[in-house]
């Protein structure tokens, strides 16, 4: 938990000076910035076109989705799961069968007010499940089991015809049409993953504040001393999957409406560890890191090839530079790009304040 | 031993119970009800027989794992792009110079030499921080496979077993009875029972130098608590370079060993990370004889589910894994 600790240790060191403003926290002038991202995501549909608006922004606003369930579950409780993205999977494979698809064989055909919640059930239900076994041992070996359960899911999804029909999938998945709006067509879409990405957001930051979370705070930094003062460990370990896993399941739901197919290659293991990148990336101490991750991500991935082109490589080893880009990250900010901004605006203040603290002594 | 049917009589007659049978399913003349209800015996024999060759390639790999996560803490999820790589390379010099015994030990050297390069200019530089280093594997991994597939491509590669060790070879077992009261025999490749052989010779030495040798010595008590065996004045730092080199170059003639009964291609490496993740979960973390017994498990278990239950095989390997969770989650022969 170094990684974790460390980077809080040095927030808890941030904090300090800028305790005494709190009541304005949400105000215009205390968060410029975050209130000019807010209103741009309001207003995206207005600047960019389809491409931009689906393939960047609201591909980012869902994998940050899932990897924020990933953040809540490492930055506030300490425990690195790998098997969120299999979760979201498992919630996008549960709305194909449960919902209307091109392979009528499987689909049991119900409505998605039907089939959307059963899947969130079902995937909380996993998560849970998956949490409750991952927490039967602690830190390092979380990883592992996680990883194993997620490997075993993609294997699992590959040879298993009869539900997640094998290696070829589930194709052209109905998305839901209501209220006389197409929810699949560019604009409502977007407007959709930014509604619940906010929501999850919101929760998350709520919760982060709530006796839970702070309990689970605790849990994570000192679990032996949480059980002498009388809470249940375990069980609030577990309670942080589960709430973690309809994030996921809903980043999943939101995740197979987009591509409208899914396949075990949207679960492999690779996908999963994406998913760790992302919030390594970003910084897991925030919320807001895992949209900042994937977002970053989301860019690479999508321009990765005619960058690597131009500067004249071979425009498929794009993983390449992902994989470097994470080794640079887990080697010099232990808090993501977070961290380094972070680093970046301590410096800032210090060029300020120093002068300053000169004159007066 | 004893103490443990002393301490656990239920389970010592149950697993006591399960051996009985499984013995006599491989050595008995099995009466007809039984073939009806589950298949010839032949298929059963020949699974058992995948199943626990398979589970000696599998030790090969976790028990490489096993040692370096034991002794520090270094959960290694690059396991598997070593095992690839081994296998890459035992493949260049088994087409190059048309000898298969070269191709092992090029790949043992070369990829404890990577190994010890890892732990050298990466790991030590984070030594005792867990998570991160855990993090730096899975980074690595990455690098390694889009490096690997840039150099070798997606295809195929399967490594030429040598001449000697081509064909059948007939075993003691009898898989049925002729009409005519002649018995009929189970052929079986006898390169599979080769490699076996050498995995538990392989097995058995590491055991011995573990326990019978001053530096096993050394790396037990690290494996215990290494900040006092590095304040009795042992050079702690050169037994994790031999242990993480020893690790790493098991995990490369185990990809030599893959490549020969099966293949290498991108993707195998995280097949086989997933295998000793599962083995070593199974068999309990950083112990040897735990390693065997998971890989073993594991082996027969992927063998069998894959026979009898093709499209829920992998559920079989999962639920031993949930089991072991469930009821001694420190795996079946770790120590605490």
């Amino acid at each position: 938990m170094s990684l974790i600790q460390e980077a809080r240790a040095r927030e808890g060191m941030l904090a300090q000076p800028g305790t005494a403003p709190q009541p304005a926290a949400w105000s215009v002038t205390e968060q410029p910035w975050a209130w000019a991202v807010a209103a741009l995501l309001l207003i995206m549909p207005l600047i960019a076109n389809g491409f931009f608006l689906i393939e960047i922004f609201g591909t980012t606003l869902i994998l940050g989705t899932i990897a924020l369930s990933l953040m809540f579950l490492a930055g506030y409780g300490g425990m690195v799961s790998l098997m969120q993205l299999t979760i979201a999977g498992f919630a996008g494979y549960m709305v194909a069968v449960f919902g209307v698809s091109g392979n009528a064989n499987i689909s049991l055909g119900w409505p998605w007010w039907l089939a959307t919640p059963t899947a969130l059930v079902l995937a909380v239900l996993f998560g849970t499940l998956g949490g409750a076994l991952a927490v039967r041992t602690e830190g390092i070996y979380t990883i592992m089991i996680t990883l194993a359960i997620g490997a075993a899911f993609y294997y699992f999804t590959n040879q298993n015809w009869a539900i997640f029909n094998g290696h070829t999938g589930i194709n052209t998945i109905a998305t839901p049409h209501f209220i006389g709006i197409d929810w699949r067509s560019d604009i409502a879409f977007y407007y959709l993953t930014l509604a619940v990405a906010v929501a999850c957001y919101g929760v998350v930051l709520y919760l982060s504040r709530a006796p839970f979370g702070l309990a689970l705070q605790g849990v994570r930094d000192n679990p032996r001393r949480m059980a002498a003062l009388g809470f249940n460990v375990n069980a609030h370990r577990i309670a942080a999957y589960a709430f973690a896993a309809l994030i996921a399941g809903l980043g999943g739901v939101l995740q197979v409406w987009n591509y409208r197919q899914i396949s075990p290659g949207s679960v492999a293991v690779e996908r999963c560890i994406d998913i760790l990148i992302v919030a390594v990336v970003g910084g897991v101490t925030r919320p807001v890191g895992a949209y900042i991750g994937a977002f970053i991500f989301v860019m690479l991935r999508t321009f990765a090839l005619d960058f690597l082109v131009k500067v004249g490589l071979d425009g498929n080893r794009f993983r390449l530079l992902i994989g470097l880009g994470f080794l640079a990250i887990v080697f010099w900010s232990s808090d993501g790009v977070i961290g380094l901004y972070e680093r970046w605006r301590k410096r800032g203040q210090h060029r300020d304040t120093r002068p300053g603290g000169h004159g007066h002594g | 031993m004893s103490r443990f049917i002393e301490r656990q009589p239920i389970w010592s007659l149950v697993i006591l119970l399960a051996i009985a049978l499984f013995t006599w399913l491989i050595f008995a003349v099995w009466p007809p009800g039984l073939e009806d209800a589950i298949g010839r015996k032949k298929v059963f024999l020949s699974a058992v027989f995948n199943g626990i060759t398979l589970g000696g390639l599998y030790f090969l790999v976790a028990s490489g794992f096993t040692l370096i996560f034991g002794l520090m803490r270094n959960v290694n999820l690059a396991h598997g792009s070593l095992y690839l790589f081994g296998g890459y390379v035992g493949y260049g010099i088994s087409a190059a110079t048309g000898s298969w015994i070269l191709a092992f030990v090029v790949a043992f050297v070369v990829v404890a030499a990577i190994g010890i390069l890892l732990q050298f200019l990466v790991f030590r530089r984070m030594e005792g921080q867990d998570l991160r280093q855990t993090m730096v594997t899975i980074g690595l991994s990455i690098v390694f496979a889009d490096l690997m597939l840039w150099a070798f491509g997606g295809d195929f590669y399967q490594i030429q077993t040598p001449a000697w060790l081509i064909g059948p070879v007939q075993l003691p077992l009898m898989t049925a009875m002729k009409s005519s009261g002649e018995a009929v025999f189970l052929q079986y490749p006898l390169v599979r029972l080769v490699i076996f052989c050498g995995s538990v010779v392989i097995g058995v030495l590491m055991w011995l130098a573990l326990n019978r040798t001053r530096v096993g010595m050394i790396v037990r008590a690290g494996v215990d608590d290494r900040e006092i065996l590095a304040a009795t004045g042992v050079h702690i730092q050169l037994v994790f370079v031999l242990v993480f080199a020893l690790g790493a170059g098991l995990a490369g003639i185990a990809g030599v060993v893959g490549g020969t009964f099966q293949s290498i291609s991108p993707g195998e490496d995280t097949r086989f990370l997933l295998a000793s993740l599962v083995v070593v979960i199974v068999g309990g973390m950083g112990s040897i004889p735990g390693a065997a017994l998971g890989a073993l498990i594991i082996g027969l278990a992927e063998q069998l589910g894959s026979v009898y239950i093709p499209t829920y095989a992998i559920v079989v390997t999962f639920l031993i894994m949930v089991l072991v969770l469930a009821l001694r989650p420190q795996g079946l022969l770790a120590r605490r």
